[in-house]
């Protein structure tokens, strides 16, 4: 067992876990932040994506004492209950970019270190970029329009 | 939480409603869950295709730690607990019963495919129940393994299950084969093709999961199960297998993350999980990983097909033969005997006026995953058999594609073909003219000389797909070997403040019904989207229904719209004694009750306050309240049908095939909501083309172990891999449900196929090439190409 203490989501939070505990298990279990999602066992669906000190992590493939010390942002902590969704959120649900909602955070997720990484986004970058997430839903044409529009409302913030 | 939208129509593309929950990471799936007692569950699988079992040690596994109980197959025989049902029987040509083989939801002394569950441990933790599981020792006698149709019909076969002979299920045929030979005799082309529909991994992201809990004291099973059913597994839990009695066992679908057919099915591990929920003190909660969700989701396809095509000499079909042997499995799934029979060859006459057609199919036993329905079920077999052929026939005719569709079509509705179906609108014509005009099919020979000079082979595919929707009457499914009613319920209760809940048996997983089925209500209603909730997935609140799957939610969006009827039915009846004139002069339009006999005017929320105030009208004539259900059977089934014209451009050094653009014209009937339907079309292309392109459960023909059994070697289609999409939809609305709708959830995967392949064989000028058209076999193609 080892003790760690992380940010979460603004929050700290101190947990003694078994040490092959994942940082995916940690959130689900431990913390019951169940917005990131278990698709697979070879981090290739990224239903799992956090950031993690502000970059996208597949927290399937990260163990939770990786993480100590370290600032994790689920999609819980994008927008508070009753609060305005984030502008990336927003897009996917203007853009119709979701649909059974299962890898949907992880896309989110994953579309805002995107957004953060390249700035204004065209389609061909955003493609290439969602390489490790899977959608069986939506055959990808809604998200890519909605990581594209949410990547320009977040620039717009900023 | 969710998201305000106001006074909406049938028919506008409204946001969704249920978005805001799965954006703010709130969606509530079944492996969130955990229960107060938790246990966990992890199964013991067979790591042989095919073996006796000849030893089961579980010593000491039992003894480690946090270990509650393991069960084994034997015990679940010993106690009683039935072989899982296979939903639909099927007759043979020679009258005999199809031959099912006997699946325990543990395997007792035999295992059949790699994955087979044959012990179940419930422990404290996961990580426990699994180490445990680990443990167990299983001894095995190995026997030869067949995985494919024509190692398993052999001579030299073993026996997959003893008393199956040559390990046939059945043989069955659909149609007139006189007629067919007559037709043959008479051509002046005969046209054959042996092809492959290749064997797929349905994939939903979210795995299968369950949590079952067990109340001794009220002898209460609740059942909390990802499922597009959860009505029916109620009734299968209840009556098949007696784990509980109906009326006492509450089963709840929550949010489910992507069906695709393969969460309608009865699996065993459920089966396992819910009945030693009953043998230990605590809820007892599976969730499957994606090595088992690889191995043991029921797969989709895997046919081989000889067909052959009849034509006369202005290239008029006369006739079609098609032979398929379907690979079903080791057993017989739920559905594992209905998709290869009536949901694929009563689709092989396509769009097509054919006289003559006639269908033998053998379902074949093998030693993999059984098969079932996976989305589009049978009916991407047929389109792809016959729009593979006719694209044969074109080429070797020297007709164009596109015209030798439009020489063919059916023209007048409804339309009686030669397997059953009697297809009730459409206008062919008008989608392959939309298609073509969309495509800008005239312009492909510049583009493919622009491809050319780029070193690229470039070709063009058109596919015109039709299928059969909205499944339903049940009389005249029951007459084909269905057992269970295909009808939808709807409860709609209006709230004293005017607010409303849609009560449906039908259940979205990621096809919008919170939305959809909403617009129904808020279109008659002119109640505002945000003051109305549709509640599915629960048995504890909706008493009946049959779920989602097959395009159906056009039965329940019927039921929804015929319950709100009753409800105005209703409201004109109290709106008589409140505005005192006659029932005839009573209108409702845009949310208002009015008369021209009145100056009185009763808005949808002050009737719903009247009729439970129930204090302005005599109740000994009109009962209070304002709720009201509805059963929809559909007079017959609904048939989309579209056509899709494709390009791709070939790398001849790397195989590599590219989609250049996708259009797509679909003839869905009237339509809800035009941006969900579009996404329905995004995904179920995108399915198809990683079927023609990339995906393939292989099995290796020596061991029986399923080779592409992850996402690191299973070609999942991915957002680099595909374009974007263009779309036109051409309504022409189906006379087989009130709301004029046919149905959209499977075209995508239905039409895409056969589009990819024409395009692949164009594009290299060959006759044909199985799925998936992988870079390997492409380039192997352009070598020979090149070297003759």
């Amino acid at each position: 067992m080892t003790e760690i203490t992380l940010d979460v989501n603004g929050k700290t939070a101190t947990l003694d876990l078994p040490d092959n505990t994942l940082l995916i298990h940690a959130l689900r279990d431990h913390l019951r932040l169940t917005g990131a999602h278990m698709g697979c066992d070879t981090s290739q669906c990224g239903a799992c994506t956090v950031h993690v000190d502000g970059e996208a992590v597949k927290s399937c493939a990260m163990l939770a004492v990786q993480a100590d010390g370290c600032s994790v942002t689920t999609i819980e902590g994008l927008a508070k209950d009753g609060e305005p969704l984030h502008p990336m959120q927003q897009a996917f649900h203007d853009n119709h970019g979701l649909q059974c909602g299962f890898c949907t955070p992880g896309m989110v997720l994953a579309g805002i270190d995107i957004a953060r990484r390249f700035g204004k986004l065209d389609p061909a970058t955003v493609r290439d970029q969602l390489e490790g997430n899977l959608c069986r839903c939506t055959g990808y044409q809604n998200i890519v329009a909605s990581i594209i529009e949410g990547a320009s409302k977040m620039e717009g913030q900023s | 939480m969710n998201i305000a939208a106001t006074g909406v129509k049938f028919g506008q593309s409204v946001k969704r409603q249920e978005d805001g929950r799965f954006l703010r990471g709130k969606g509530k799936y079944v492996d969130d869950m955990i229960l107060p007692g938790q246990l966990y569950a992890a199964f013991v699988r067979s790591p042989m295709a095919h073996a006796r079992i000849t030893g089961l040690d579980l010593d000491g596994p039992a003894g480690m730690p946090g270990v509650r109980r393991i069960l084994t197959g034997q015990e679940l025989v010993d106690a009683g607990l039935p072989a899982l049902p296979c939903g639909w029987a099927i007759t043979s040509r020679d009258g005999e019963p199809m031959k099912v083989g006997v699946r325990n939801a543990l395997a007792v002394d035999r295992v059949r495919y790699v994955g087979e569950p044959i012990a179940l441990v419930v422990a404290e933790t996961q990580a426990q129940a699994r180490d445990a599981a680990e443990a167990v020792m299983v001894d095995y006698e190995d026997l030869p393994a067949s995985v494919d149709v024509l190692d398993a019909t052999a001579d030299s076969a073993t026996l997959i299950h003893d008393e199956i002979a040559g390990n046939c299920a059945f043989d069955w045929e659909l149609g007139d084969e006189a007629a067919a030979d007559v037709a043959f005799a008479d051509a002046a082309h005969r046209i054959a093709l042996t092809l492959r529909n290749n064997r797929l991994v349905p994939n939903a992201i979210e795995p299968r999961a369950i949590n079952a809990q067990w109340d001794a004291g009220s002898e209460e099973l609740t059942v909390y199960m990802t499922h597009q059913n959860p009505i029916g597994m109620r009734m299968f839990y209840a009556a098949a297998f007696g784990l509980a009695s109906e009326h006492k066992l509450r089963m709840v679908s929550p949010d489910v993350g992507g069906g695709f057919g393969s969460k309608a099915h009865n699996y065993p591990e459920e089966v396992a999980v819910t009945f030693a929920s009953k043998l230990v003190e605590g809820p007892v909660k599976w969730t499957a990983d994606r090595s088992e969700a690889f191995l043991t989701d029921a797969h989709g396809r895997d046919h081989l097909t000889d067909v052959e095509l009849a034509l006369d000499s202005e290239g008029r079909f006369l006739g079609l033969r098609a032979d398929t042997q379907a690979n079903v499995g080791a057993y017989l799934s739920s559905s594992g005997s209905l998709v290869p029979t009536y949901m694929y060859a009563t689709m092989l006459s396509g769009q097509y006026a054919i006289p003559a057609i006639h269908a033998r199919v053998r379902a074949i036993y093998s030693n993999t995953c059984p098969v079932d329905a996976y989305r589009g079920a049978g009916r991407p077999e047929a389109s792809y058999v016959i729009e593979r052929i006719v694209d044969v026939a074109a080429r070797e005719l020297g007709i164009d594609p596109a015209e030798i569709r439009r020489r063919n079509f059916i023209r007048e509705f409804p339309y009686q073909t030669p397997v059953v179906y009697e297809y009730d609108s459409g206008d062919y014509e008008k989608t392959l003219d939309a298609a073509l005009e969309l495509a800008d099919y005239p312009g492909f020979a510049a583009r493919k000389a622009e491809s050319e000079a780029r070193g690229k082979l470039r070709g063009i595919g058109v596919a015109a797909y039709v299928e059969a929707c909205g499944i339903g009457p049940s009389g005249k499914l029951a007459k084909l070997g269905g057992g269970a009613g295909m009808w939808e319920s709807a409860e709609v209760r209006v709230h004293p403040v005017g607010t409303v809940e849609v009560l449906t048996g039908a259940h979205s997983h990621g096809q919008g019904h919170a939305t959809t089925f909403a617009q129904v209500v808020s279109d008659r209603f002119g109640v505002p989207m945000e003051n109305i909730s549709v509640i599915q997935g629960d048995t504890a609140r909706i008493q009946a229904g049959t779920g989602t799957y097959g395009s159906r939610a056009s039965v329940g969006m019927s039921a929804t719209l015929r319950a709100c009827n009753q409800i105005i039915e209703k409201g004109k009846k109290i709106a008589t004694h409140l505005m005192e004139v006659d029932y005839d002069a009573v209108e409702f339009d845009d949310g208002i009750f009015s008369s021209k006999d009145s100056n009185v005017t009763i808005a949808f929320a002050e009737m719903a306050f009247a009729a439970h105030a129930a204090s302005g009208f005599p109740t000994d004539e009109i009962e209070p309240g304002l709720v009201a259900t509805s059963f929809f059977d559909p007079p017959e089934f609904t048939y989309p049908a579209g056509v899709y014209v494709c390009e791709v451009e070939i790398d001849p050094d790397t195989g590599t095939v590219e989609v250049a653009s996708f259009c797509a014209a679909d003839d869905f009937g009237n339509v809800a909501n035009p941006m969900i339907v579009e996404g329905q079309v995004h995904g179920g292309v995108t399915q198809g083309i990683g079927q023609a392109l990339w995906e393939n459960a292989l099995y290796d023909p020596d061991t029986g172990q399923l080779m592409s059994a992850s996402f690191m070697d299973y070609g999942m289609p991915r957002a680099g891999g595909v374009p974007d999409y263009q779309l036109v939809f051409s309504g022409t609305p189906s006379p087989s449900n009130p709301l004029g709708m046919k149905g959209c959830g499977e075209a995508g995967a239905i039409g895409s196929p056969p589009a990819i392949i024409n395009a692949v064989c164009n594009a290299l000028g060959v006759r044909h090439v199985d799925m998936p058209a992988t870079p390997e076999k492409i380039w192997r193609l352009c070598q020979q190409k090149e070297a003759n």
